[in-house]
Formats: structure tokens, C-alpha cells, sequence
């Protein structure tokens, strides 16, 4: 039922788009086609961004750094009962989309999507985004060097995110 | 802020490689990114010229101006700083109810639209306004309702009830929501002199 809710948002957008400029005589052909033109623009001033911050975060992610502090930690955690490829999650969330989708895919590998683990990677991941991207991405594409506070309220919303799904999946399923 | 966590990234990530041999890895990854990032461009330039196209018809055709009209009394809430009916608003609205359904590449558009209408209304191009700040927070504390991937891969990997973590992923969505409001109106505030009006 709700793969269906999800499936049928786009087509009832576009259908209801698309009626609805017939109905009111738009040259509906010709306006997407200049709407899209506006793309080329937004893609030139968005991939210096991109670059540049992909750049930055594959050195960082692949130098394994992140793994080799977290070796450190790894006695600790098993104290707590906090898996270590949840902090590794965690931390990589607002930088990389998809260094955590395949951080699940591999928790989901070894511990099963049932699991307790499996469970609190799930929730980590759709409770939070990949704040850095965003904000390379929608700061970019309007040419915004002044982001302000921007960063902080965005990770902030992250770090809450990630405490409220142990806390939420402990209480559901610990 | 961003700067300073760029240069943080290449350098301990630089100087980590060369300390422990990666030498060879650090070579691949540099030359890996220009293809990454062009490779992530190709994929969201159709998907954006797609909709920027859409979008246009819905825009000529008056219903994006109608949709807004509806909306901006909910949204006037969080976003003061918009006249009542812009187009901001339908931008907004639209980029958070494609988001709930987790469908966050076809919500990029909207987004990139609705900050372009916000950049309308900035008085300083090159700052970021208060309303853009606090879009962007609602974008990245996640608003998915349902999410699509994850739900989708749990089924592959062979879950009993693929579903079940829907109700914990929105209670943790909606704490991370307004908490992540909260703390953008107080920065809003102590940060209120570096941008003068919006």
C-alpha cells in the first residue's frame, strides 16, 4: 500500500501538471522545453562545488583515518554494546551519502536487517541526510560564499537525529 | 566553517596516507574524484532538466502560484521573511512532500528552484539569508515519512518486516526536525547583525 502511495506521487504530479497547463491553453510543449534550458545554468555553477567537495571528502574517507581512531575505540564500544560500524556510520552521515549506504548494506550483510544493529542503521539513515552535500549543492547553484550558520544548525540537526534513533530503537526493539 | 573542514579533510587525509604508504591509493582517489563528481553531474542533469521543465509548465500555467497561495499560511510560520503567494513557497512545499516519500533525487529540483526564488529575495547575493538557512536545515534533518531505499533494501537482504522501522525513522526524522529548527532560530538570532534585514 504506501510502495504504492510512494509510486504514485511523481505520475500524479506530472499528470496533474501536464492537465492542468492543457486546461488553461499553456504551449505546454514548448514551456518545458525553455524551463529545462534553465538546467545548463544550474549545472555550470554547481560542479566547481561538487568537485570540490568530493575531492576534499575521498581523501578523507579513503585514507582511512576515521577507521584507524575508531581501532582505538573499538574496547570501549564493545563495552557499551555500541557497534562500531554504527559510530563509523554516525560520523560518515552528513559528509557522504553513500559511504553510509554502503556501510548498511555491509551491517545488513553481517548482522541481518532484523538485527539490533541492523535496526538502528536503518533509522540513522533515514532520519538524517548528507548535510555537506546539500549544502555544496543548493548554496552552490545560486552562487552563495557566506553560508553563515548554515553548517552548524544542519550538523546540529544531524547529531539529534542520530541520538534520537538509538534512543527510539532502543525503546522499540532493545 | 566550510573551509576550514575542507582543508581539514585534505590534509589529515594527505598526511595520513603518507605517514602509513597509501601513497599509491592517495594517487587513484585525487584522479577518482574528478570522475566521481562528473559522473554524480551526468546523473543529476537530466533528472533536473526533466523537472526544471515540469516545473515551468506549472509555473506558466498559474497552479504553482495557486499551490503557494494555499500554503503560505502553514509555511509564513517558518519562513516570515517571504511575501504572502510567492513562488518560494510552492517551491518549499514541493521539494518537502517529495522528500517525505523518500524519493530525494526528485526532490533536488525543487529545492535548487525554491533557493533560487529565496536568492530573489536576498539583499546580499553572495550571504546566505535566514529563510535559505532554514530550508536547508528541514532538507538535511531528513523528513523522509517513508524511506524508500532503506525499505527497499531491507527487502533485499531478506528481512522479515521491511516496515518496521518506518514508525521509529519518523519519530527520529521529527525530533531531529524541530530540534534542528530550534537551534536556527536561536543562531538566527545571535547571527542577526551580519545580515542585516532578511
Amino acid at each position: 500500500m504506501i510502495t504504492f502511495l510512494s509510486n504514485l506521487v511523481i505520475p500524479a504530479l506530472v499528470l496533474m501538471i501536464v492537465i492542468h497547463g492543457l486546461s488553461k491553453k499553456v504551449d505546454i510543449y514548448d514551456v518545458f522545453v525553455e524551463g529545462s534550458k534553465e538546467s545548463f545554468e544550474m549545472i555550470l555553477s554547481m560542479f566547481p562545488c561538487l568537485l570540490g567537495m568530493i575531492f576534499g571528502i575521498n581523501i578523507f574517507i579513503k585514507s582511512g583515518l576515521l577507521e584507524f581512531c575508531f581501532s582505538f575505540l573499538n574496547p570501549l564500544l564493545t563495552m557499551i554494546k555500541m557497534p562500531i560500524e554504527v559510530l563509523t556510520m554516525a560520523l560518515m552521515r552528513p559528509i557522504s551519502g553513500s559511504s553510509t549506504l554502503a556501510i548498511l548494506n555491509n551491517v545488513f550483510t553481517a548482522s541481518g536487517p532484523d538485527s539490533f544493529v541492523g535496526r538502528l542503521a536503518s533509522v540513522i539513515q533515514g532520519s538524517t541526510d548528507t548535510t555537506l552535500y546539500i549544502l555544496t549543492l543548493y548554496f552552490g547553484s545560486i552562487g552563495i560564499k557566506k553560508t553563515r550558520y548554515a553548517l552548524k544548525a544542519g550538523l546540529f540537526a544531524d547529531i539529534i537525529g542520530i541520538i534520537a534513533s538509538i534512543i527510539v530503537v532502543t525503546l522499540f526493539f532493545g | 566553517m566550510v573551509n576550514k573542514i575542507w582543508g581539514g579533510f585534505i590534509i589529515s587525509g594527505i598526511l595520513f596516507c603518507i605517514i602509513t604508504g597509501k601513497l599509491e591509493l592517495l594517487n587513484t582517489v585525487i584522479l577518482e574524484s574528478t570522475k566521481e563528481s562528473f559522473d554524480m553531474i551526468l546523473k543529476i542533469f537530466p533528472v533536473m532538466a526533466l523537472w526544471l521543465g515540469i516545473m515551468n509548465i506549472a509555473t506558466v500555467s498559474g497552479l504553482l502560484r495557486k499551490l503557494a497561495t494555499r500554503l503560505s499560511k502553514f509555511l509564513k510560520v517558518l519562513f516570515p521573511e517571504i511575501p504572502a503567494g510567492h513562488e518560494a513557497f510552492s517551491y518549499i512545499a514541493s521539494n518537502i512532500v517529495v522528500n517525505m516519500f523518500g524519493l530525494g533525487n526528485a526532490a533536488t529540483p525543487f529545492g535548487l528552484k525554491a533557493m533560487k526564488a529565496l536568492q530573489s529575495l536576498n539583499h546580499k547575493k553572495d550571504t546566505a539569508s535566514r529563510s535559505m538557512i532554514t530550508f536547508l536545515v528541514l532538507n538535511t534533518s531528513g523528513m523522509t515519512i517513508i524511506p524508500t531505499t532503506i525499505i527497499s533494501l531491507r527487502m533485499l537482504h531478506g528481512s522479515v518486516k521491511p516496515m518496521e522501522i518506518v514508525f521509529p525513522c519518523i519519530l527520529a526524522t521529527l525530533t531531529a526536525t524541530i530540534a534542528g529548527l530550534m537551534i536556527d532560530r536561536i543562531l538566527a538570532r545571535r547571527h542577526r547583525h551580519d545580515h542585516l534585514s532578511i
